[in-house]
């Protein structure tokens, strides 16, 4: 935000909307996502080598349903062998 | 004739429900289609007032129910249009007095001699507003641009998805387009992208309503206001009539030469 645009509140409204129906329409509390990207993570890495700080989990919204998304970026297999 | 049941409600209390169902009625009256308007909060009934009507109840929803009078008999006939009926909430009772085959056993009984059933439905997701939807073939969903009205209808819109109410409409009533553009208030297009519904009206912010309210007589019925204006375009297209949105955005006069200027800067 710029030294001189005074802050507008419509955006504030619209950000804190988007996370709140999420959250409504799923059910789902921010402590219960935190916890399930937890188990996830775990569950992940008993099989593959991945970087627990990369990883991105969130709900999105499209149109009147959520999707559950998950971007894990893995650890190169090629990069481990050469170490 | 076969009446289309149409039910008006919004999750949160005081958005509009009841000021847009004695516009949506008595605009479509004044197009010359037979309407019958139900109020369906029982308990706290205010369809009457806002119609002008009060001092003519002597029934009510409630004594139909409990076979004190006839269907007919509680129908008032609005003072305007001959083709206009209220059936009045019962004020001293509560929502357990109506089921929600009540509702669907009036309005079959309606349906076959009106154009348009119109339910005004209580706040709340309880008992009054299941009543209120049991009968209705589309669902009109109410709100206004603030954070807690728009949460409250996206709940709303959510259990009209669970019972396969047919896919709702929106109506956004009380939109300030000074607001909008300053970026203090959620946009048409901002809400219509949170709830993802298909809009049928905007309804601008308009002082009219209350002076209408006050008089008893609905804002559809003065020309010149802008929030009557957005009431009888959305009766038009509940005729199936394609009507485009009035631009709230520009102004004439001197007021609106002097707020584009101003805009410039």
């Amino acid at each position: 935000m710029g030294f001189f645009s005074r802050h507008r509140s419509a955006e504030n409204a619209k950000e804190r909307l988007q996370l709140v129906l999420i959250h409504d329409r799923t059910d789902l509390s921010p402590g219960q996502l935190e916890a399930l990207k937890d188990d996830l993570l775990k569950a992940i890495s008993g099989y593959i080598d991945i970087d627990p700080q990369a990883v991105q989990i969130r709900l999105e919204r499209d149109g009147r349903s959520q999707r559950l998304v998950a971007d894990i970026p893995l650890r190169s297999v090629s990069r481990r062998r050469a170490g | 004739m076969t009446a289309q049941i149409i039910t008006v409600t919004s999750g949160k209390g005081g958005v509009g429900k009841t000021t847009a169902v004695a516009n949506l009625a008595t605009a479509l009256a004044a197009d010359g289609r037979k309407v019958v308007c139900i109020d369906g909060d029982i308990g706290l009934r205010n369809l009457d007032v806002v119609m002008g009507l009060e001092n003519r109840i002597v029934y009510d929803i409630v004594d139909v129910i409990e076979g004190r009078c006839k269907l007919r008999q509680a129908m008032i006939r609005d003072k305007h249009y001959p083709e206009l009926y209220l059936i009045p909430a019962a004020q001293t009772r509560d929502k357990n007095a109506v089921s929600a085959s009540d509702m669907k056993r009036i309005c079959n009984e309606i349906k076959p001699d009106a154009d348009f059933i119109l339910i005004d439905s209580p706040a709340g997701i309880e008992r009054g507003f299941r009543n209120a939807i049991a009968p209705a073939d589309r669902v009109l969903v109410i709100t206004n641009p603030e954070v807690s009205a728009v949460r409250d209808a996206d709940r709303v819109v959510g259990i009209l998805e669970a019972e396969e109410k047919g896919n709702p409409s929106l109506i956004l009533n009380r939109l300030n387009p000074a607001l909008v553009r300053n970026n203090d208030m959620l946009s048409a297009e901002d809400v219509l992208d949170l709830l993802g519904i298909h809009l049928i009206g905007i309804v601008p912010e308009d002082e009219a309503v209350i002076i209408g309210s006050n008089r008893g007589a609905p804002v559809v019925t003065d020309a010149r206001s802008r929030a009557g204006q957005a009431f009888r375009n959305i009766a038009k297209r509940l005729q199936g009539e394609e009507v485009p949105f009035m631009d709230l955005y520009s102004q004439g006069g001197f007021w609106g030469a002097l707020q584009k200027w101003t805009r410039r800067k």
